[in-house]
């Protein structure tokens, strides 16, 4: 077993801390709530310290941030129904931008990796993918392929393919159609028995972990046309099997899951209070994987555990949030 | 969410109501902890008014304390309620009151589920799913309008 040591706890919140997101290249992060703010802190003396706080850029919770790929700009998402664009100038962060459209709360969001697309979800059921260039955001399309709300909206690693989980228990693939530049759903991921509420790509991209409020992660893995393990891929697109389910090991909701790009690493937010950390098994075969659960922390949060992020810069750095109003800065070592 | 102009139900069952709690010499003993129970956890949600009724949901059997469960160890309450009927359209709204009383009333350390008493709604699993989606039921308290109403059911009228 690998241990999973808490660094340092934050605190400053009012209610609910609904998400972290790291700054793609420094060590930098940021947090949103309940509280309707966003707080920025960054690494100081081994220390990560309070820098920023963001108000007055939305009317309700925000419930999930965002950095840009460059790490110049912001993207928040509130139950408010619209999308905040926060732009650095010089020390402070302004807001520069508000995407509207969605008709109720706006769930996640997310930059690709380019940085020129951002997209969102909402209770509304839909996906919305912009187009930025130059400060100017234009909606690029509207994407109606869930049938209830959307949970999660997540960018593969290197392509402009889109991932989302939803209410609906199903995941879906994006994908933008070059002749007629409509995005378009390319698979539909059914298996779990409830509401999938979050999902993270390996480093690749060629695998999607998923969990859900059935308390199972599930992996899938990407079948691409003429696939060397003879999966039939109709219609010449790529196929998404789940080839592993990992039950019995969460007691409550899973509300969040992260893959991390450097280390393999998967790590899972639950309703238990619980952090709980997944590592594929060297002797494992990649069309059945199995993978173990290498690290626990119990009462990671005192009440339930909304996010789980792997730094993109510091292998083993972990971020959680939680319904404690607290953000906990972890170590994983084997 | 106002007051329908004609009652969905409209000759509820009556039932009576539960005597004061009986206390023991241990809830008297300073020295003992006293330790969250079914009908600690009735006591809080009993008199909740009926979005319909004047009546409490203790006296329509909405909620009955042999249909709670605590476990104090493990942080958790578990309370299930009966629609007055199977299809009642303020079922979500009902289960919100519960839930929303007991998010004040206990310490945040418990985990609290409710539910519908199974079998008793024809869209039950629905309302499940809906009552046990935090982020749901976070929205739904950002709504002014909708957390008048529930304060109106979960105020005691005396």
């Amino acid at each position: 077993m690998g241990a999973l040591t808490v660094k340092q706890t934050l605190t400053g919140h009012r209610g609910r801390v609904w998400n972290v997101s790291w700054h793609p290249t420094n060590s930098a992060l940021a947090s949103c709530g309940e509280d309707q703010k966003i707080r920025i802190y960054s690494l100081e003396g081994g220390k990560y310290v309070m820098k920023l706080i963001l108000a007055e850029g939305h009317t309700r919770t925000i419930r999930e941030i965002s950095w840009s790929p460059c790490g110049k700009y912001i993207a928040s998402v509130s139950f408010d129904a619209t999308t905040a664009i926060w732009e650095k100038k010089g020390t402070e962060f302004e807001c520069t931008a508000t995407l509207e459209g969605h008709e109720n709360e706006v769930k996640s969001v997310g930059w690709s990796t380019s940085g020129n697309l951002i997209a969102t979800c909402s209770r509304d059921k839909s996906v919305w993918v912009w187009e930025c260039n130059e400060d100017e955001y234009d909606c690029a399309a509207v994407i109606s392929a869930h049938a209830q709300d959307v949970k999660k909206v997540r960018w593969h690693p290197h392509e402009d393919i889109l991932a989302s989980a939803s209410y609906d228990d199903t995941v879906k693939i994006f994908k933008e159609n070059t002749a007629d530049s409509d995005w378009n759903c390319v698979a539909t991921l059914s298996s779990h028995t409830s509401t999938v509420w979050s999902l993270s790509f390996n480093s690749t991209g060629s695998r999607l972990v998923t969990c859900s409020d059935d308390k199972t992660i599930k992996i899938w893995q990407e079948y691409r046309p003429r696939n060397n393990s003879g999966i039939p891929t109709p219609n010449n697109v790529s196929v998404w099997k789940n080839v592993c389910t990992l039950s019995g090991y969460h007691s409550r909701t899973i509300y969040d899951v992260d893959w991390c790009k450097k280390t393999g690493l998967i790590a899972t937010a639950c309703g238990d209070n619980t952090i709980r950390i997944f590592r594929e098994e060297n002797d494992s075969d990649p069309n059945q994987p199995t993978f173990s659960m290498v690290s626990v922390a119990e009462n990671a949060h005192s009440s339930d555990v909304n996010a789980v992020r792997w730094s993109p810069k510091n292998p083993g750095e972990l971020a959680s949030a939680g319904d404690d109003s607290k953000v906990q800065i972890w170590f994983y070592s084997d | 969410m106002t007051m329908e102009e004609k009652l969905e139900n409209i000759n509820p069952k009556l039932y009576g109501k539960s005597g004061e709690r009986l206390v023991t010499v241990d809830d008297e003993n300073e020295e003992v902890a006293d330790e969250f129970d079914a009908r600690e956890i009735f006591d809080l949600i009993k008199d909740i008014n009926d979005p319909e009724h004047p009546l409490t949901l203790e006296e329509l059997h909405v909620v009955e304390e042999n249909l709670i469960e605590v476990d104090n160890k493990k942080n958790f309450v578990n309370v299930k309620f009966t629609p007055t009927i199977p299809h009642c359209s303020m079922v979500t709204l009902i289960g919100l009151s519960i839930r929303v009383q007991l998010l004040r009333a206990l310490p945040s350390r418990f985990k609290v589920n409710v539910e519908v008493n199974p079998g008793t709604h024809s869209s039950e699993a629905a309302v499940n799913k809906q009552l046990a989606d935090k982020e749901r039921v976070a929205a739904a308290l950002e709504n002014n309008h909708l957390v008048g109403v529930i304060n109106q059911c979960v105020s005691v009228k005396n």
